[in-house]
């Protein structure tokens, strides 16, 4: 599964959210874009609704089920959610963890 | 394959018997899809009913359910968390496994079903979300330590709730029945529910139309104002 594939869909979610005007500037998304803290356009509600989708675009891509807020992601100091590259990172991980499994 | 339909995709736990049977009979006679669930084989037979042998308790039996749902039907509109557990005992007497089955099955799978459905729901802007206290809550009833506080989980998991997905228009609210003669209170001494019905401002059982009349309210198009209110049956505060 490749890390382009994964960020890919990341992206595709971000430009979805580009259709709102106050999210317009992530038509560029790119993998420095950042998703969580002060230099986020989102909100943490709409963080909480990429994670969703995001979940979901997984299952459909790689038939692979993964729940992205999971209590590592949760309590690490740094949070996997802060850009794109490291969210994509995140989710081959746990992606990596099920096929272990 | 996702269907355009319009009908109303809606999931209840616990449809086996009881209030859950019965809500699910009368929403499928309003026209909903109705997905049902339960630890044992369905007992519906309607042509837009679907069953799944779900432990409400069991995340990975879960998120199948929800993405299967959302697989054919492209949505959920509404969810009834109805699965639920009794037990009455004093609290001395009452064993540990019972303590964590009753928690399981009323707060975790609750818990369970909120957080996976609204994930899918979040992404259509609109749901109605219904889950179940009793009036053992507010009347802090002898006897029911247990089931009361894995109900009074539920209903501040309701209000938290209400508040966290109601910008996604999704609503939250919880009925609180009083007895209605099912299952869940057959072991309950008839001086017992005596008591109770004494402490009620409307002296008598329940029916299963009384809690129908409510869900009917929380989940029609005109509640969307109505969002992390606990409804008790009876007179109850």
């Amino acid at each position: 599964m490749s890390l382009e594939k994964i960020e890919g869909l990341i992206i595709e979610i971000l430009h979805e959210l580009a259709e709102e005007e106050k999210f317009k500037s992530f038509l560029e998304a790119n993998t420095d874009t950042p998703l969580y803290g002060g230099s986020s356009l989102l909100e943490s509600i709409d963080l909480v609704g990429l994670l969703a989708d995001l979940e979901d675009a997984v299952a459909d891509e790689f038939d692979i089920d993964i729940i992205i807020a999971d209590e590592r992601a949760m309590s690490q100091r740094i949070s996997p959610f802060r850009s794109v590259r490291s969210l994509t990172n995140y989710v081959q991980k746990l992606i990596d963890k099920v096929e272990v499994e | 394959m996702k269907s355009e339909s319009t009908e109303l995709i809606t999931i209840i736990t616990g449809t086996r018997k009881g209030l859950g049977k019965a809500l699910a009979e009368h929403l499928l006679g309003k026209g909903h899809q109705v997905v049902g669930c339960s630890r044992r084989e369905g007992t519906i037979e309607h042509e837009n009913y679907e069953h799944f042998r779900v432990d409400v308790s069991d995340e990975t039996s879960v998120r199948k359910m929800i993405r299967a749902i959302v697989k054919k039907w492209g949505r959920i509109d509404v969810l009834l968390n109805n699965a639920g557990m009794a037990s009455m005992n004093h609290l001395l007497l009452t064993p540990t496994r019972t303590v964590e089955k009753v928690f399981n099955t009323n707060f975790l799978g609750t818990f369970l079903f909120i957080r996976e459905v609204a994930k899918k729901m979040q992404k259509k802007k609109f749901g109605r979300i219904v889950n179940y206290t009793t009036v053992a809550v507010p009347l802090d009833l002898e006897g029911e330590a247990v089931y009361a506080a894995s109900k009074a989980a539920v209903e501040s998991l309701t209000k938290v709730a209400a508040k966290e997905l109601g910008g996604f228009n999704i609503t939250v609210n919880a009925i609180g029945p009083t007895p209605v003669a099912t299952d869940l209170i057959k072991n309950v001494p008839e001086n017992k529910i005596q008591e109770l019905l004494e402490q009620q401002s409307v002296k008598r059982m329940g029916t299963e139309e009384d809690v129908i009349n409510v869900v009917d309210f929380f989940i029609k198009p005109e509640s969307e104002f109505i969002n992390g209110q606990i409804i008790y049956l009876g007179g109850v505060n």
